[in-house]
């Protein structure tokens, strides 16, 4: 038994010592570098998936070994909660002598004020409340001592530093807090709003592309509103580059209903969620007749893939070719196209990337496929590709020759059904978030920088006088780095007693390293 | 306006280039200095008249000396106006992207060694190694990372631009500084032990050990709140544009890395039982870590950050 308890006591005072805390913060160092090597679930799931289809040799061992969620992982975690816990068991001892000592009187005067760093001997002596008022305007902490003649006076300040020092491990506490706090109680969703009416969207999980609630929310706690995107207008440069994204939106919450502009870098702060322009694309409208002349509309969100816009996606017709007499369909009939959307067509057209981001001379180059498009599989299908699988199994094939549209243009398929390239429709993305742990990390980062400044500015020295009936000298004492004091030593004195300020009789010791 | 940038940031790194060379004279052929000595002795003169020739020459050293702060300040005169007209031509803090933020830390680089040299006089020589890491910087700017002067992408149309990447850019020039007196404090140190061979041997002219150690910590204690700083500023402004204030995207991973380097620094600096050799070697690990966050994360990796570009 008493051996458990040494065991853990000694393996706690190694835990909280300074020398486990560096290796520790190394640690956690070297930890967070694959996170930025890799790619992150969080960051980019699309590229997670990507590098595990293309490493199928590394890619598990590295996934079971929670490389793509290096910041989730348990290795990650155990790092910074043994540093989180060194911490507690470093900073509480020291938060009490620290306390202690902010009430503490200044220990009393060495023997021999020559042995330290700043000392000057022999003045003329002056009355004691004379050098306590001056240590008092500079806001030195004094006590006098009086020991039959002779008096002694000691006075120390900067405390700013401990206190500082401890405010900033703290403030990494309150910051840790505050992640977790938010993690647990917050959540988010990410989004295509397509412009218009038909594409508004409400606040729930259903509605989102892609989201992620927190341990403690439930689906029914998300904040009730409905969003509309009216306009969207991007302004670039001749080079390509945006300038500005604008986009309208309309928001509906707890009955009213209002307007707002949405910008990049100016989020929409609603009650209970924020919303952020991430960025934007254009969603092609598709209207196809079928072969019983009835027509089929669909607006399908295009994804971008170079700065100027080049976008690729598909349009998919799955409920076609209804025979209005038999009310049977053919369902190895589906139709389904993959396209590329250029808004601008370059002057070389064997070059099939966009030439710049705005709809100068827009082209939808579209291919159709005939079959089936295997929506019931069971397998998470992407809205932006057609079933790769159906493909490869033939059971959904190219279907006549890749076509060419301007807006407002036709084309035909061999089966003398039409496809016709209405216009397009502008979409934006947008971040849907809460995090209530924000408000603590905020204050924790300013309370961190604020301690830090006093931890680093702030400096401990302690300043001595001894007074007999004949004579006055004087000592000081750094603690820590601190070049300056001697000139703050030798001010004080001559602020003392203005006669004994002759350069030379202060010892001009370099200042001793007291660490 | 653009244009007199680009003319300035040439006159810029000649000064620069021309100052490192009156240093490495002075380095060369200043008193106490074996290369010197070496020289002379190689020349033939009679041992007789060497001291005279010594002295001679660490007249003229001295000379290359203050020649060489003299051009550190006329590039340095040339650096700001660079960087102000080509804040002017694009009407914005000049510091878009990623040529523009290495010619501000530059800048600030330049600016804290001055600061320092008039601080500590006797660093002088370090110019040496202050002006050759400032000219490969500029230079790999101008040739490799140069962008015609415009207006920005929208995510970095923000007045956090000037306060984030402002306090980035003051950060990092203000570690290039450390780190050098980092380096030369390794460098004395080595030369101290006995150690003879490059770049030991450049020990002979640098200042002691102790000092060049204390002014590595100041010069870090100084930056760190700074980087601090930045990163938290950063953090609000993802907050703005990206609706979460922490991503995990690559520029963040490495501002963060370096800042539990540094915090490390700062840590094994306090702890007695660390030795000062050690403290300065994580000194020049927080330069490597800044260097990838610069370099390295721009040109390589993909995340939120980069469309701030080259
Ligand atoms: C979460 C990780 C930590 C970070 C980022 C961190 C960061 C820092 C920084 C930047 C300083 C410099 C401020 C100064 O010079 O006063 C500092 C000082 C200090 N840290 Fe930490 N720290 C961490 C954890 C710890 C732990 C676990 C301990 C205890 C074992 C500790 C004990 C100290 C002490 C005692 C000082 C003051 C040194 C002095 O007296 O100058 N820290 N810390």
């Amino acid at each position: 038994m008493r051996w458990i308890v040494s065991v853990c006591r000694r393996a706690w005072r190694q835990l909280t010592s300074m020398r486990t805390a560096l290796v520790l913060l190394f640690l956690l160092a070297v930890a967070a570098i694959p996170g930025s090597v890799l790619p992150q679930r969080n960051v980019s799931p699309e590229q997670v998936r990507q590098y595990l289809r293309d490493n199928t040799e590394w890619g598990p061992t590295l996934e079971r070994f929670y490389f793509f969620d290096v910041y989730a992982s348990p290795w990650f975690s155990a790092i910074y909660l043994l540093l989180f816990t060194s911490l507690v068991g470093c900073l509480v001892p020291r938060f009490r002598v620290h306390f202690a000592a902010l009430f503490r009187k200044p220990p009393s005067a060495p023997a021999r004020f020559s042995r330290l760093p700043a000392s000057v001997s022999d003045i003329a002596p002056v009355p004691a409340a004379d050098v306590v008022s001056v240590l008092r305007r500079r806001r030195f902490r004094t006590v006098v001592r009086v020991d039959g003649d002779v008096t002694e006076i000691s006075a120390e300040k900067g405390y700013l530093k401990e206190t500082g020092n401890l405010v900033f491990h703290f403030a990494l506490l309150s910051l840790l807090l505050g992640v977790a706090y938010g993690s647990w109680f917050g959540w988010h969703g990410n989004r295509l709003l397509v412009q218009g009416q038909d594409f508004a969207f409400c606040n729930t999980l259903l509605n989102y592309d892609e989201h992620a609630l927190g341990a403690r929310v439930g689906e029914g706690d998300l904040p009730k509103f409905c969003l509309r995107m009216d306009k969207f207008a991007a302004t670039y440069l001749d080079s390509g580059q945006p300038v500005t994204y604008k986009a309208d939106v309309t928001v509906t919450q707890a009955g009213r209903t209002s307007s707002h502009l949405l910008q990049v870098n100016d989020p929409l702060r609603l009650d209970g969620a924020n919303v952020s322009l991430l960025g934007h694309g254009y969603a092609p409208r598709l209207r196809y007749t079928d072969k019983y002349g009835k027509t089929h509309e669909q607006v399908a969100a295009f994804l971008p893939k170079d700065g100027m816009l080049t976008s690729d996606g598909v349009a998919t017709f799955p409920d076609v070719n209804l025979n209005p007499d038999t009310g049977t369909r053919d369902e190895k009939a589906q139709i389904g196209f993959s396209g590329v959307y250029l808004p601008t067509l370059p002057s070389d057209p064997s070059v099939a990337s966009s030439a710049f981001p705005a709809e100068k001379d827009p082209r939808l180059m579209l291919q159709a496929y005939q079959g089936v498009l295997g929506f019931d599989a069971g397998a998470p299908l992407s809205v932006y590709t057609l079933d790769q699988r159906q493909i490869d199994a033939k059971r959904l094939t190219k279907f006549g020759d890749p076509i060419m549209l301007k807006p407002g243009e036709k084309g035909t398929l061999p089966d003398g059904t039409t496809v016709e390239f209405v216009g397009t429709e502008q979409w934006i993305s947008i971040s849907i978030r809460h995090d209530p742990g924000q408000p603590i990390v905020l204050g924790g980062a300013v309370a961190l920088l604020a301690g830090l400044l006093g931890s680093l500015t702030g400096k401990r020295r302690r300043v001595f006088f001894r007074i007999t009936p004949t004579a006055m000298s004087a000592g000081g004492l750094p603690r820590g780095d601190y070049p300056g004091f001697t000139e703050e030593f030798d001010a004080i004195v001559a602020a003392v007693a203005p006669a004994a300020s002759v350069p030379g009789q202060v010892a001009q010791t370099d200042v001793k390293e007291v660490v | 306006m653009g244009g007199l940038s680009n003319q300035l940031l040439v006159v810029t790194i000649f000064s620069y280039v021309l100052a490192m060379m009156a240093y490495a004279v002075e380095y060369a052929f200043g008193p106490r200095s074996l290369v010197g000595q070496r020289v002379l002795v190689g020349a033939g003169g009679p041992a007789s008249s060497d001291i005279s020739d010594i002295s001679d020459s660490s007249v003229g050293a001295r000379r290359a000396g203050v020649a060489a702060v003299g051009l550190t300040v006329l590039g340095y005169l040339a650096h700001l106006g660079a960087l102000v007209a080509r804040g002017i031509a694009a009407d914005r803090a000049p510091w878009g992207n990623m040529y523009e933020f290495v010619m501000t830390a530059t800048l600030v680089g330049v600016s804290a060694w001055l600061i320092v040299l008039a601080k500590w006089r006797n660093l002088r020589h370090l110019g040496l190694f202050v002006t050759l890491v400032a000219s490969i910087l500029l230079s790999i700017a101008g040739m490799t990372l140069y962008v015609p002067v415009g207006p920005l992408v929208p995510a970095l149309q923000s007045y956090w631009l000037v306060i984030h990447v402002g306090a980035a850019a003051t950060a990092s020039g203000t570690f290039l500084v450390g780190f050098v007196a980092a380096a030369m404090h390794l460098i004395r140190l080595g030369h101290d032990q006995g150690k003879r061979n490059f770049p030991y041997s450049l020990g002979e002219r640098l200042p002691q050990a102790g000092v060049l150690e204390r002014v590595t910590f100041r010069v870090h204690a100084f930056a760190f709140p700074i980087w601090t700083f930045g990163v938290i500023g950063g953090a609000i402004w993802a907050e703005a544009a990206w609706g979460r204030y922490w991503n995990w995207d690559p520029k963040e991973t490495w501002s963060f890395i370096a800042w539990v380097v540094y915090a490390c620094y700062l840590h094994a600096r306090s702890t007695p039982s660390v030795s000062r050799r050690i403290t300065s070697w994580i000194a020049v690990v927080g330069w490597a870590t800044m260097l990838v966050n610069l370099f390295g994360v721009n040109l390589v990796a993909s995340g939120l950050h980069s469309y701030a570009g080259v």
